[in-house]
């Protein structure tokens, strides 16, 4: 049985639990926690992923996808660098409504990049959002690279999720070939 | 779609590195902020105070990624004091323009004066254009205030427009900035190098660079790094990352990894830094049935 694994990043409340939830076969795992009174983010959701998402998709009896996804709190980031470790590749969820976040997707999408040189892609997420920055917008809000996907988003339409994956993929598949 | 904002995530600087390369048509509005008690969280989960705009304090017009207009709540944009401020009308000859000119658009009235030898049409374009850059200079010093850029929003009819290039703006407004903090993380890695973008002709084409940033520019090249780059030019930190923060701004270099220069160290679990191991390696066939797995789901 082979496992491959893919990691699903962002800031704070960008979308990756739902991200998860939307392709995984298995009720996603999460290690959702309700968040505490005495915490930051107390008020702003009411629960945080403090370890991982984890979800999965099984291609066949020897072959499974595990989606990772990471704690958005800065305070958890020990746990970026274990998840990181033998990815395949990895997407950056950003939630195109809150320009607030972009900053520390910028950071995390570096600090992923230099974890591993694995092909990555950079979901727009929430562009059913009003008042959600465009794709092209976004790409030079976060100085994203021209050669870099960067997909329009709707985490919680599994279609939608599908395709950033899917995108991810023929990624790795052109890494392959150059 | 409205692009909406703070200043404190996203500053004037960027607004208009994005305006610029978008080639935006639009209109910018900044707002006074007001703190709310209501909190919200940041890309890292830290909370703090939501701030929603109050009385609107600023607006710069853009067309086709160029600033064309600016004005500024506390300043008077018309016509007569926009050239009274330049010194083409003395004070009296501004007042009575004002009061007796009132009924006419900037164009209009722009037209009267250069036929009655008051001004030239030179003047009103110099004025126009310095009071227009006068506003944008000082909005680029600003630090949390709500912005909202509406796209496809044009001048007032009858204003006069003064279409001026931002990468200078971009430039200039970086050289004033006071605030260093931002500089350091929007560039935190002086080891990277810098090279041109695509036809650098086209994009230096009209900027105005100091000796200083000439400097530094006659040394972007993919080996070099900016660190070497600032010894070369006998620069601080702060004073490299100042010009080619500016540089990267109005699209004239870019950032790129210098050939040999290895893969950045992380900060590990238990405090080390080391390098952490390459991806997985997977064959082709896996991919292939991953998509096709992925397609069907």
């Amino acid at each position: 049985m082979q496992f491959v694994k893919m990691v699903i990043t962002g800031p704070f409340s960008a979308g990756k639990t739902e991200f998860i939830r939307s392709i995984s076969e298995i009720g996603a795992v999460t290690t959702d926690e309700t968040i505490s009174r005495d915490a930051p983010e107390y008020g702003i959701k009411p629960q945080t992923t403090v370890a991982m998402d984890f979800g999965r998709i099984t291609v066949d009896d020897d072959l499974v996808l595990y989606l990772f996804g990471t704690p958005g709190q800065r305070r958890f980031d020990f746990m970026w660098e274990i998840l990181a470790e033998g990815m395949l590749g990895f997407v950056v969820v950003v939630d195109s409504a809150r320009p607030e976040t972009f900053r520390e997707a910028k950071s995390i999408l570096e600090t992923f990049r230099a974890y591993a040189p694995t092909p990555y892609v950079v979901a727009a997420n929430k562009q059913d959002h009003p008042e959600a920055w465009t794709p092209d917008d976004l790409r030079i809000a976060l100085r994203i690279d021209d050669h870099i996907k960067l997909l329009p988003c709707v985490a919680t339409d599994k279609e939608s999720v599908k395709n950033v994956l899917l995108e991810l993929l023929y990624a790795i598949l052109d890494e392959m070939d150059a | 779609m409205a692009l909406k904002g703070n200043l404190a995530d996203f500053s004037t600087t960027q607004i208009l590195h994005l305006i610029n390369l978008a080639k935006k048509t639009g209109t910018l509005r900044l707002y006074e902020p007001v703190v709310t008690k209501e909190m919200i969280a940041d890309g890292a989960g830290h909370k703090r105070p939501r701030i929603i705009p109050g009385k609107e304090r600023a607006t710069a017009t853009f067309e086709q990624g160029r600033l064309v207009l600016a004005a500024m709540g506390d300043h008077d944009g018309h016509l007569a004091s926009v050239l009274h401020k330049a010194g083409k009308l003395n004070a009296e000859q501004a007042r009575v323009i004002r009061e007796r000119g009132s009924k006419y658009s900037d164009k209009a009235l722009a037209l009267m004066l250069i036929n009655a030898n008051y001004v030239t049409k030179a003047d009103i374009v110099r004025s126009i254009r310095q009071h227009t850059l006068d506003i944008v200079y000082d909005v680029m010093t600003w630090q949390r205030e709500p912005f909202v850029f509406e796209e496809n929003v044009s001048p007032p009819p009858g204003r006069i427009t003064v279409p001026i290039d931002l990468k200078n703006v971009i430039i200039e407004g970086t050289r004033r900035a006071r605030e260093i903090k931002p500089l350091e993380e929007e560039l935190p890695n002086l080891d990277l190098a810098l090279k041109f973008p695509e036809s650098p002709g086209d994009k230096f084409r009209g900027v105005r660079l100091s000796v200083e940033e000439w400097r530094v520019v006659g040394f972007v090249n993919p080996k070099n790094s900016i660190h070497q780059i600032a010894k070369a030019c006998s620069m601080t930190d702060t004073e490299i990352r100042r010009v080619v923060y500016g540089l990267l701004q109005a699209g004239l270099v870019e950032l790129v990894r210098p050939p040999g220069m290895a893969p950045p160290k992380v900060q590990a679990a238990d405090g080390t830094r080391r390098t952490l191991p390459q991806g997985a390696q997977v064959k082709r066939s896996v991919v292939e049935r991953l998509i096709a797995r992925i397609k069907e789901a």
